[in-house]
């Protein structure tokens, strides 16, 4: 996993709220058994029939940034959702809320989902709009999302921020605690069921 | 300290717990299925690692799997190259699976209570957000993304942060011709489908404890719905007596043992719940949605509603869309609102008893002109089961189609798939746009409204035949 410190890019607004992963990637994209290349799935229906959809304007083209409304990541547990925006070239989100499941996906896999306000979120869509041009940095470090005349700090845990910036996988860190985990096994109702 | 459900269910299974850290989670059950578990087996590939426990571990096809000629090679080469991954997967890793053509083969929710390895008190999860549906026993049981796949398997542990809690008390008796999927269309309704957004819902009281254990399973599936990441409700003898007997349930001396235990785990009395909700079970009526997210939903009595009837603003921008992506005008009756399909199936009302209700309705009565009828059971025991009690005939004889087990229209990744603009009347639990076929409109139903459907063609319970 890529370590995230801070990051700065352009980014692009999205202004829907409730946007649920069957539309962040549509299922037919669930069938590869590939983990990379699902950049073409990304928002693929809105993409293919809305020229006025976000993505499909030249001049929010290359941004790293997302600017979501609320509940985003809604429906399904497809990690793809987090795959596609990632493959696609996002490093953030921004929102005012998510789906529990796409924001643990999305901090597991190294994409920062940020929980902002709804103020602050109008504010950055206006002037991302206003100029697309417009650089936001999100910095972890200092756990605070910066452009133009906004300073906004966010919540994040210690221990997924130590996670993030170390670019540390899950399982190499639980796999130190094997010891544990057979204490406890041998500690299980001799009922419990096996499935072999 | 008096403890609800859901947290005496977290305790039993702390592997570690150390300041600043997550708890480790031991998992008793790992579900698993070809679409969202191919990139986790790579992962332990190409990390050299080992599945843990491939005892606690039970795959089986259902996502991508044809309704029909499931003996032939699959025509989609992409669906087919998942099932072969699968298949693959699991033969290198030593995983017990179940496939097409199995008798146990199914849909991953349904197959798990059947073969009586979801007991009350377990931690289950599944690389699947209906894995909710487990909740119903007593279990405590989430969806998991893929690489938590990977971390189940590879440690039969997952690092998690507690949950919330929520208590859903739905007071008093259903009125006749109410299911379990009107009490949960009316939940998601209520709280909206962020409403349940950090919680553990525990659904409780009459109406809840008079439901059978299927039904049950109706409304812990589409807790998700809501939100919300598990829902629960407390084992008692409903429970017991469906798990007794079944291939992986305790025997004997096991049996009493588990019992006890299982005994012990519901809410304490004055135990606290982070949030709750009291619905009066009298108020309910069939219920079914008009929008694109399952808490666009409304009274089969109602109309589909306006914009202006929504207070924020998000909401009016979101009813409008929905309407238009519906086709639908604000204040027709949903009475009036015809379709062009009606799917019975899924893991939310794809189990017998809902097989049974519907046909019930259905019997000696004809499908619809126009209408197609897709009766998907949730699993090849379910089919068989449905044969055996002469279902499949009452069925064909309406003039419905009588299929294999899977998933089926209800994600639409085979091939049974709603056309551009078709509306369908759905037993399953998602009507967002393109779930059922790119285009395609969904009403969600409970299993008695389905069938109404199917013989009038426009939106009905069975009290209108
Ligand atoms: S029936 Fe539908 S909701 Fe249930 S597991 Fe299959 S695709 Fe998911």
């Amino acid at each position: 996993m890529e370590k995230f410190t801070v990051h700065t890019g352009r980014a692009v607004p999205l202004r829907y709220s409730n946007v649920d992963t069957d539309q962040i990637i549509p299922a037919v994209y669930l069938k590869r058994v590939s983990r990379t290349g699902f950049e073409d799935g990304l928002f693929a229906a809105w993409r293919a029939n809305d020229p006025e959809f976000v993505l499909n304007k030249p001049e929010f083209e290359g941004g790293t940034v997302l600017i979501a409304g609320s509940d985003f990541g809604t429906g399904s547990s497809r990690e793809h959702a987090v795959w596609a925006l990632q493959d696609y070239g996002f490093k953030a989100v921004l929102a005012p809320r998510y789906a529990d499941i796409f924001r643990g996906n999305s901090l597991k896999g190294g994409l920062l989902t940020v929980v902002l306000d709804e103020q602050v979120i109008e504010r950055l869509w206006d002037m991302v709009e206003a100029d697309p041009a417009t650089e936001v940095t999100v910095d972890l470090e200092r756990r605070e999302v910066r452009a133009p005349g906004i300073a906004e700090s966010f919540e994040l845990d210690d221990y997924t921020r130590w996670r993030l910036r170390e670019g540390l996988d899950d399982i190499a860190l639980t796999l130190r605690h094997t010891e544990e985990i057979d204490a406890f096994e041998a500690r299980r109702a001799s009922w419990s069921p096996v499935t072999q | 300290m008096a403890r609800t459900m859901a947290e005496k269910v977290w305790a039993e299974h702390v592997v570690r717990r150390a300041e600043g850290e997550p708890d480790l989670l031991y998992i008793d059950l790992h579900l698993v299925h070809e679409v969202t578990s191919p990139q986790a087996f790579e992962g332990l590939r190409l990390a050299n690692r080992p599945v843990r426990r491939p005892d606690l571990t039970i795959a089986t096809e259902d996502h991508n799997v044809p309704t029909e000629n499931i003996l032939a090679p699959i025509a989609d080469p992409v669906s087919r190259t998942q099932i072969d991954t699968l298949r693959k997967n699991c033969s290198d890793f030593g995983v017990r699976l179940h496939p097409m053509g199995d008798i146990d083969q199914g849909i991953v929710h349904v197959v798990g209570p059947q073969l009586g390895l979801t007991q009350p008190g377990m931690t289950v999860v599944c690389g699947d957000s209906h894995t909710s549906t487990h909740g119903a026993f007593g279990a405590l049981a989430f969806g998991i993304g893929t690489s938590q796949v990977e971390h189940v398997l590879a440690t039969q542990t997952l690092p998690m942060t507690p949950f919330k809690t929520m208590a859903v008390t739905v007071n008093g008796s259903l009125n006749e011709g109410v299911t379990a999927k009107d009490i949960i269309l009316a939940v998601i309704a209520r709280i909206g489908t962020g409403g349940g957004q950090g919680y553990v819902i525990e659904y409780r009281g009459e109406a809840i404890r008079e439901l059978s254990m299927e039904a049950r399973m109706t409304v812990c599936n589409m807790s998700i719905e809501a939100g919300a990441r598990a829902g629960m409700i407390a084992p008692d003898d409903t429970t017991f007596a469906y798990i007794k007997g079944r291939p992986h349930a305790p025997q004997g001396a096991d049996w009493d043992a588990a019992v006890a235990h299982w005994q012990s785990l519901g809410t304490d009395d004055g135990a606290a719940y982070d949030h709750e909700v009291v619905i009066d079970a009298a108020d309910l009526s069939p219920f079914v949605t008009w929008g694109t997210n399952p808490g666009q939903g409304v009274a089969l009595d109602g109309a589909v509603p306006a914009p202006e009837d929504f207070a924020s603003p998000a909401q009016r921008a979101s009813t409008e869309k929905a309407l238009a992506y519906m086709g639908l005008q604000a204040g027709t009756p949903m009475r009036d609102i015809r379709v062009d399909t009606v799917f019975l199936g899924s893991c939310t009302n794809g189990r017998i008893e809902d097989l049974r209700a519907a046909a019930e309705v259905i019997k000696g009565r004809k499908v619809a002109d126009d209408v197609r009828m897709l009766v998907v059971p949730g699993s090849m025991r379910v089919k068989e089961q449905a044969a055996d009690e002469g279902l499949d005939a009452v069925f064909r004889a309406a003039g419905a189609e009588w299929r294999e087990a899977g998933c089926s229209m209800c994600l639409g990744m085979n091939p049974d798939q709603l056309k551009p603009g078709e509306r369908s009347a759905s037993t399953s639990n998602r009507n967002f746009e393109g779930r059922q076929g790119k285009g395609g409109r969904t009403h969600l139903v409970s299993p008695l409204v389905a069938a109404a459907t199917a013989v009038r063609g426009t939106l009905s319970s069975p009290a209108d035949l």
